[in-house]
């Protein structure tokens, strides 16, 4: 009746899973309850579950992430201090078999439901608004998105309280994720939610592309695009080709495991390279579905604060443009050591120089925008700075990395980790700071706490360097990655240095949280009544803060690069004298239903309860064909309505 | 792109192929189905040629599915997606040629087992 699941899966007799399950039910517990004590499951489930306002849907994906990102920290110091203590005869307070579960849930996590959710929420955001348009593509779609990257996060935390998560690493290579090596439920958690998720990431990303090629503001063209556009664009285009790779080879997997077939196996003529092969095939333009739109938060960011127009726009767009297609070519460089020749290594050891070149483009073209601007160093140019250093430190080690010989001593050794986690933190993680402080004023209408968010940055910077240079020692020590214990004690204090790292990484988390608060609290005092806190570049900043659900009351008219400031520079745009209504789609509560049978299914696979799978399946397909069929019009908003809610916008923006 | 005050999923669409152009394509998509497990179920072919014969059927089938139900065409207003037509081929090619060649070289450069098992002694 119930599959494999039995009260066994509950961790009752390892006390530290335990607590740590506890605290999250009670978490979970506490928040439903607070939102029923205090009423609020109607105005959530009509104003937000239900939702398919980009913006809203936007602004759940970035609290998926930062939710995510304690999550996935939490596991981070946990390793760290593991090995500070573990040296020697010491052998730790984290036996193997947990420790193995908690590096591949914090690389899972981060990767997946941190950096993904993040990036692919400013995007959700922020597009169409800098496109000047209404929303996405296919609203409704989009909630199914964000709703079923939600699915898989939930079930991988699910994996927490019952039964366990792979202790396979981040990509569950085989042999080790088959079912001979990997009986438990672990590597099915892992499987499944990441099939539910990715497939939310590729509508996400099929989605983006159609927003950006079909639906632009009348005027803007292709090269009238804010660099933010081009980026997203390209990471999209990323998504929809790579995706399909990660989908199909988990299909594999899971056909492996599932009904015994050899794909991967060492027996029955399997080929377990052919994973490692297609997982990086797919895995080497994620790095750059993540970063790309990094970047072009950066390239917004620097112009805006330096007060210039972006230095070589075109050249920016171009290099954008290569590194979409260079991405595809350099994947080998993740397996130089597993028995390619020399022939092979070479080609993809140079293509992975070449791929430096473009990004090279780029940091020159930031550096250009800044000398002789106007700087502010506002909270998000700190972000940039910051980034821009670390960054070349992180690039520069990659390119080592990708002279094979030299991989061929690094490889999986704890210098990789420093290198990745130089570019994803240095980039990535700095890169959706930055946007998530530069675009909240946007969000919600009131400006974050600047001394907390540099607080936040300065904490994150050192912290950061503090925790991953003594890595880079120590992978030129020959330190291994993944390792629960080590023998040398003279790695320790290097493991020390880097678990102060940690903390004080946790102190910027904490300054971001408390910035959170405090910024609420005080919202009143820090309103953003013009819509334009910044002196803003783009159409973003064009409307009110927050925009109202239709964006702009009138679709504006681009005749450059930078739309706004060029408005700005044309003197304000007469409103008309009549407003013409707008059709807005329908809230639709497609995407909760179906990511919650998402969910429903999912588990059931994992524990294999057939008859539960087959119930969620029936019932997601019922709730596809209902929601598909049914005619649901459209809420429209007159044009009386639009000419008050200018006229209110237009006189606060005058008081301001 | 006259339909800007509209939300974006408002607008009328035209229906991009008639009744009688999917039951087309339906029939090309089922008879090549059809051709492949004949090919491979029966000695129609020469032994060696079915893979060849396969994949021959598979990329027609790949053709009907873009004809057909994806809508690609030479149109003027299709630039998009031809373009992305172009780049999927160019990533498939990409993705499946380097694939060929990095699995063939890993074979060619794995140690054979008997030496490995010299190694172990």
């Amino acid at each position: 009746m119930l599959g494999k699941l039995s009260w066994d899966a509950v961790p009752f007799n390892q006390p530290i899973p335990m607590a740590a399950s506890m605290f999250i039910v009670a978490v979970m517990l506490g928040v439903s309850g607070l939102i029923t004590w205090k009423g609020w499951w109607p105005y959530l489930w009509r104003e937000w579950l239900t939702s398919v306002d980009h913006k809203r849907i936007g602004v759940m994906y970035v609290l998926l992430a930062l939710v995510l990102l304690l999550r996935g920290f939490i596991d981070a110091i946990m390793m760290r201090t593991q090995l500070v203590i573990a040296a020697g005869n010491a052998q730790g307070y984290l036996p193997p078999e947990h420790y193995d579960q908690i590096f591949s849930a914090h690389g899972t996590i981060m990767i997946f439901f941190m950096a993904m959710p993040f990036m692919v929420g400013l995007m959700n955001f922020v597009v169409p608004l800098q496109l000047g348009v209404r929303d996405v593509a296919f609203p409704v779609l989009n909630a199914t998105s964000f709703w079923l990257t939600a699915a898989g996060a939930l079930l991988v935390n699910i994996s927490l309280v019952v039964g366990e998560f792979a202790r396979t690493g981040w990509l569950a290579y085989p042999p080790l994720s088959e079912l001979q090596f990997s009986p438990g439920v672990g590597v099915d958690y892992y499987l499944w939610a990441l099939q539910i998720s990715g497939i939310g990431a590729l509508l996400a990303g099929i989605n983006m592309v159609t927003t950006i090629l079909k639906l632009r503001a009348p005027g803007m063209t292709y090269m009238r695009m804010p660099v933010f556009c081009w980026t997203s664009l390209a990471s999209s285009m990323l998504i929809v080709a790579a995706f399909p790779i990660l989908t199909a080879t988990f299909g594999m997997l899971l056909l492996d495991r599932y009904v015994g077939m050899h794909f991967f196996t060492n027996d029955g003529g399997g080929n377990f390279m052919m994973y490692i092969n297609l997982i990086w095939a797919w895995g080497h333009p994620e790095v750059y579905i993540l970063v790309l739109p990094a970047f072009g938060i950066f390239s917004e960011v620097i112009a805006t604060f330096s007060g210039k127009q972006l230095f070589g726009y075109r050249s920016m767009v171009l290099a954008t443009l290569a590194i979409c297609v260079l991405s595809f070519m350099v994947w080998l460089h993740h397996f130089f050591t597993m028995g390619a020749g020399a022939d092979v290594n070479a080609v993809f050891g140079i293509m992975s120089m070449i791929i430096a070149i473009p990004t090279g483009v780029k940091l020159f073209n930031w550096l250009f925008t800044l000398y002789r601007g106007r700087l502010r160093f506002e909270v998000p140019l700190l972000w940039a700075i910051g980034f821009m250093i670390t960054f070349v430190v992180g690039g520069l080690t990659g390119v080592l990395l990708a002279v094979p010989p030299a991989d061929f001593v690094l490889h999986n050794s704890l210098f990789l980790v420093a290198h990745f986690h130089n570019v994803i933190i240095g980039a990535v993680l700095f890169g959706a700071m930055a946007g998530y402080y530069y675009w909240f004023p946007k969000a919600f209408g009131f400006t974050l706490d600047r001394r907390l968010g540099a607080v936040s940055f300065w904490c994150w910077l050192i912290g950061f360097y503090l925790a991953f240079m003594p890595l880079y020692v120590l992978g030129l020590l020959g330190m291994t990655r993944r390792m629960q214990h080590y023998a040398d004690l003279s790695w320790q204090p290097y493991l020390i240095v880097a678990e102060v790292g940690a903390v004080v990484i946790f102190g910027g988390i904490v300054a971001t949280i408390a910035q959170l608060v405090v910024s609420i609290r005080t919202r009143d005092r820090r309103r953003d009544l013009t819509g334009d806190p910044w002196n803003g570049r783009t159409l973003e900043w064009s409307t009110a803060s927050p925009p109202p659900a239709y964006n702009f009351a009138v679709l504006p008219e681009v005749e450059s690069l930078d739309a706004f400031w060029a408005m700005k520079q044309h003197g304000p745009v007469k409103p008309p004298d009549q407003y013409q209504s707008i059709e807005m789609p329908r809230n639709s509560p497609n995407g909760f239903v179906t990511a919650f049978l998402a969910v429903v299914t999912g588990f059931a696979m994992i524990w294999h309860i057939w008859w539960m799978a087959i119930l969620g399946v029936a019932c997601a397909l019922l709730t596809l064909l209902t929601f598909g069929w049914m005619e649901r019009g459209e809420v429209e908003i007159s044009g009386a309505q639009l000419a008050e809610a200018e006229r209110v916008r237009l006189r606060r923006e005058d008081g301001a | 792109m006259e339909q800007h005050d509209q939300a974006p999923d408002a607008g009328e669409t035209e229906p991009l192929g008639s009744f009688a152009s999917y039951t087309v394509g339906l029939i090309f998509a089922l008879l090549l189905t059809g051709a492949s497990f004949l090919v491979s179920q029966t000695h129609l072919l020469w032994a060696p040629g079915v893979p060849a014969g396969l994949a021959v059927l598979a990329i027609a089938q790949m053709g009907v599915h873009l004809v057909f139900f994806l809508h690609i065409s030479t149109g003027p207003d299709n630039t998009n997606n031809v373009l992305a037509l172009v780049f999927g081929l160019l990533i498939v090619t990409l993705v499946v040629s380097g694939s060929l060649w990095i699995m063939a070289h890993l074979n060619a450069n794995m140690m054979p087992p008997s030496a490995l098992m010299e190694m172990r002694r």
